[in-house]
């Protein structure tokens, strides 16, 4: 148990690389730059494999190691009353949760993040700041990490801030091209509005339950299902996070960020913004299955924005001229897919295309880096063409990667995907049957645009120049290792879900589905499809549609080959021999359509109006900058016009009380009262002259008179 | 020879009193004008010893108060005027007027 116990050395490796990078690694040469980063993802990988091996073996449901309290105290001083009963006591302890969930993230993200590493070796050799690259790297591994192996909401927020963080350095890692800083700014603002989300989210369940762990929580919502099912406050929380996973994982309204960070350097693309970071969102919600599944109406919300986001960017995809676009818009696509399948309920399904897709992904992005490296830094696919022959290795795991994507029988995008599709055509009776429509479209679309890549890119004729195409040259070791090894991958992920309706009938008896019965203790309320039910071990009475379900599926199987087939067949009509110059079918029937799709349907347009503000319509601006210039004049005219205001009439208030103070109360009152007194007291005063002797001749003269008064009268 | 009358006493007094009045009204010095004072009071004194032959000893008893207040009077008017003349170095009555007003 040694491993397991000591998961923390995980995190710690890559964090020790970041801080070696960030303080010396401006001293360091190249060589050791590679073996601190790409030996500490590697050791890390090891750790994990490692430590996933002890606990898959230890017979445990989960695996939780406190490492310290982080914030509140052992006084248990600060309580705060939680709904839904809990311990209420803000205390948060830092801490390590390693359960299949994790597992599965914790594999691919320290596998295909080595491999990206040793790529970044050869892809970045000649670029500056190399150590700066490296250092950014080993900080988002560290940071990813944390985030999938914490225990507790308020830790996976470091790590969803930290892998925020990360992508923003990484994608304005050209940060004298302005195109790079902006885009990285993109990034980082709308990821922020997902992450006010995850705030209040968190916060909320915390509200509820009173605690952050995620053990917990999921405990007590098991516990309580029936109270809890359908409640306004569980709704609001659920959307609350999964405004957050839009956010991270590009989904819909805030997906804009994710095609722009193709400016990153490529290596960067595809750990970040393929493979890892933005499943961080399927991670969030898969991790919070427990709640989600006790608010239908956020599971159905999560469904249609994922069926929405996936045919909307496929659409976008479908006319991108930029190789690393159509990745991106591909990647926000499968996203699509993946949150499709969390909201039908399906949460291992989307886990499982999770996987696959970190594979595939991440080998057409390091494919398409290595083409790009091949030409000379040229990423528009108009300027490509017949490189089929002179980088062959490129070629063939591109050619695998598309393949699997696309969903070819027997690789690994095939199972997943068709899991998902035959998810969407039978969960909750078929309710969200229209979801299974839009994800068939989608498939078709995903083959269209992926082999029109391969055919813009490796067929037809050479539309380089002469200059370019005698530089061409396959890639160094570094970069051609890793793309093998991930197209092994791409082949054989699918099988770990070898779902039990084919198995069947090809006459397999190995165990099928396992990816699923792995997440099982996981996805404890996940909905259970009449047809899966079989595979559990107690013989449960055989339901009555179960055979048409079946065929159902290899009929589904079957639509999904096909559209395959269609697109594969359409973009080799389409591009197939492209010559000279890039015939657009979509362009020749329709071009309004055309240029709505290559201007990916005007919504970063329609942002700059309404959300940002950067173009005003006529003298209205809106968004941020038109909401700050209002806030301006009001500023500028009511605030500051009321504290004027204010000001001027304590001014004349002031004037008007000096004069009443001197005139009225000084004047009038004060002095005019003295005045009348000492007028009136004036006769009065002139008696008192101050001579005794004269009062004494006065008092005697008195007494004389009165004296002859009375003696003569 | 001519008997003496209560008369004559009452005369006396009268003259004893007025030259005392007007010593008190017309002198500066007021040294002399508690004098003067005295003067008065012992004007009145004879009055009621001359009265006190003819109707008891009432009239002697309430001299010997008169004597005794005289005495005191004295004593404070004299404190007072020491104070003033310390104060102002003078005695004249006309200087002293500080209470005016």
């Amino acid at each position: 148990m040694f491993f397991l116990n000591t998961i923390w050395m995980v995190l710690l490796l890559p964090a020790a690389g970041a801080t070696l990078m960030f303080f010396f690694g401006r001293h360091l040469e190249k060589k050791f730059v590679n073996a601190f980063c790409v030996g500490s993802v590697a050791l890390a990988f090891l750790w994990a494999v490692a430590a996933v091996w002890q606990f898959t073996h230890s017979g445990m449901p989960h695996f939780e190691k406190v490492l310290f309290t982080w914030l509140g105290s052992g006084t248990d001083v600060m309580k705060i009353p939680s709904l839904f009963g809990g311990p209420g006591v803000f205390r948060v302890n830092a801490g390590v949760l390693l359960d299949p969930l994790s597992c599965v993230w914790l594999l691919f993200v320290t596998g295909v993040g080595f491999l990206i590493h040793l790529y970044s070796v050869g892809y970045m050799g000649h670029e500056g700041g190399y150590y700066r690259f490296f250092g950014y790297m080993n900080l988002f591994m560290f940071s990813m990490l944390t985030l999938i192996l914490a225990n507790n909401y308020l830790m996976m927020f470091v790590g969803w801030e930290g892998v925020g963080l990360c992508s923003y350095l990484l994608i304005g890692f050209y940060f004298d091209r302005h195109s790079a800083s902006t885009a990285a700014n993109k990034a980082f603002i709308t990821n922020r509005i997902g992450d006010a989300g995850v705030i209040l989210g968190s916060l909320t369940v915390f509200w509820m339950f009173g605690t952050f762990d995620f053990v917990r929580v999921t405990d007590m919502a098991h516990a309580n299902a029936s109270t809890l099912m359908g409640q306004p406050i569980i709704m609001w929380a659920t959307l609350a996070l999964f405004l957050g996973a839009c956010g991270k994982s590009a989904q819909f309204p805030l997906y804009v960020w994710l095609p722009d960070a193709m400016e990153g350097p490529t290596p960067v693309s595809a750990l970040i913004h393929a493979a890892t970071m933005v499943t961080a969102g399927v991670y969030m919600v898969a991790r919070s299955n427990a709640l989600f599944s006790l608010a239908p109406k956020s599971m159905a919300v999560v469904a249609v924005v994922g069926a929405v986001t996936a045919i909307f960017a496929a659409s976008i995809g479908l006319v991108q001229n930029d190789i690393k676009r159509v990745l991106a818009y591909s990647t926000v696509s499968q996203l699509g897919y993946m949150f499709l399948a969390l909201g039908l309920g399906a949460f291992a399904a989307g886990v499982f295309h999770v996987f696959t897709h970190a594979f595939f992904k991440a080998l057409l992005f390091l494919g398409s880096g290595s083409v790009i490296h091949a030409m000379s830094g040229e990423q528009d696919m108009r300027g490509m063409g017949a490189l089929r022959g002179k980088i062959p290795i490129t070629y063939k795991t591109m050619l695998i990667g598309t393949l699997a994507i696309t969903g070819v029988p027997f690789l690994s995008g095939f199972f997943s995907k068709d899991e998902i599709l035959w998810q969407a055509y039978s969960a909750h009776g078929g309710q969200f049957r229209i979801l299974w429509y839009v994800a068939f479209a989608t498939a078709l679309m995903t083959s269209f645009y992926m082999f029109r890549l391969i055919y813009l890119t490796f067929f037809g004729q050479g539309r380089m120049s002469h200059e370019v195409e005698h530089h061409v040259h396959e890639s160094p070791a570094t970069m051609t290792i890793p793309l093998i090894v991930l197209a092994i991958c791409s082949i054989f992920a699918g099988y770990l879900g070898f779902p039990q309706s084919l198995a069947k009938p090809l006459g397999i008896h190995a165990e099928t589905n396992r990816f699923e019965r792995f997440l099982a203790p996981v996805f404890e309320n996940e909905i259970k499809v009449e047809a899966r039910a079989e595979t559990a071990a107690a013989p449960a009475p055989a339901p009555a549609g179960k055979p048409e379900g079946e065929s159902m599926e290899y009929l589904l199987m079957l639509a999904s080959v096909g559209a395959m087939a269609v697109g594969c067949g359409l973009a080799y009509w389409a591009y197939g021999k492209t010559k000279e110059k890039v015939r657009e079918p979509i362009n020749a029937f329709a071009p309004p359509v055309y240029r709505m799709l290559l201007n990916k349907y005007y919504v970063d347009e329609l942002y700059d109006v309404t959300v940002t503000g950067r173009t005003a319509v006529g003298p209205v601006r809106g968004g941020a900058i038109g909401l700050g210039e209002a806030c301006f004049v009001v500023d500028a005219t009511v605030v500051d016009g009321g504290v004027n205001g204010a000001g001027w009439l304590t001014r004349a208030f002031a004037a008007i009380s000096v004069w009443w103070d001197t005139w009225i109360v000084d004047g009038l009152c004060v002095n005019g009262l003295a005045l009348v007194t000492r007028s009136l007291s004036y006769p009065a005063r002139m008696l008192q002259w101050g001579l005794v002797q004269w009062y004494a001749l006065v008092m005697v003269f008195g007494v004389a008179g009165l004296f002859c008064y009375y003696v003569l009268r | 020879m001519l008997a003496i009358a209560p008369v004559h006493y009452l005369v006396l007094a009268a003259i004893l009193f007025v030259i005392g009045m007007v010593g008190v009204l017309t002198r500066r010095n007021v040294v002399i004008i508690l004098m003067s004072i005295e003067l008065m009071l012992n004007a009145a004194n004879l009055n009621l010893v001359a009265f006190s032959r003819m109707y008891g000893l009432h009239g002697q008893a309430f001299s010997v108060f008169v004597v005794a207040d005289a005495a005191a009077e004295a004593a404070v008017g004299l404190g007072i005027l020491i104070a003033f003349f310390r104060n102002r170095e003078t005695v004249n009555m006309d200087e002293v007027d500080l209470l005016k007003w």
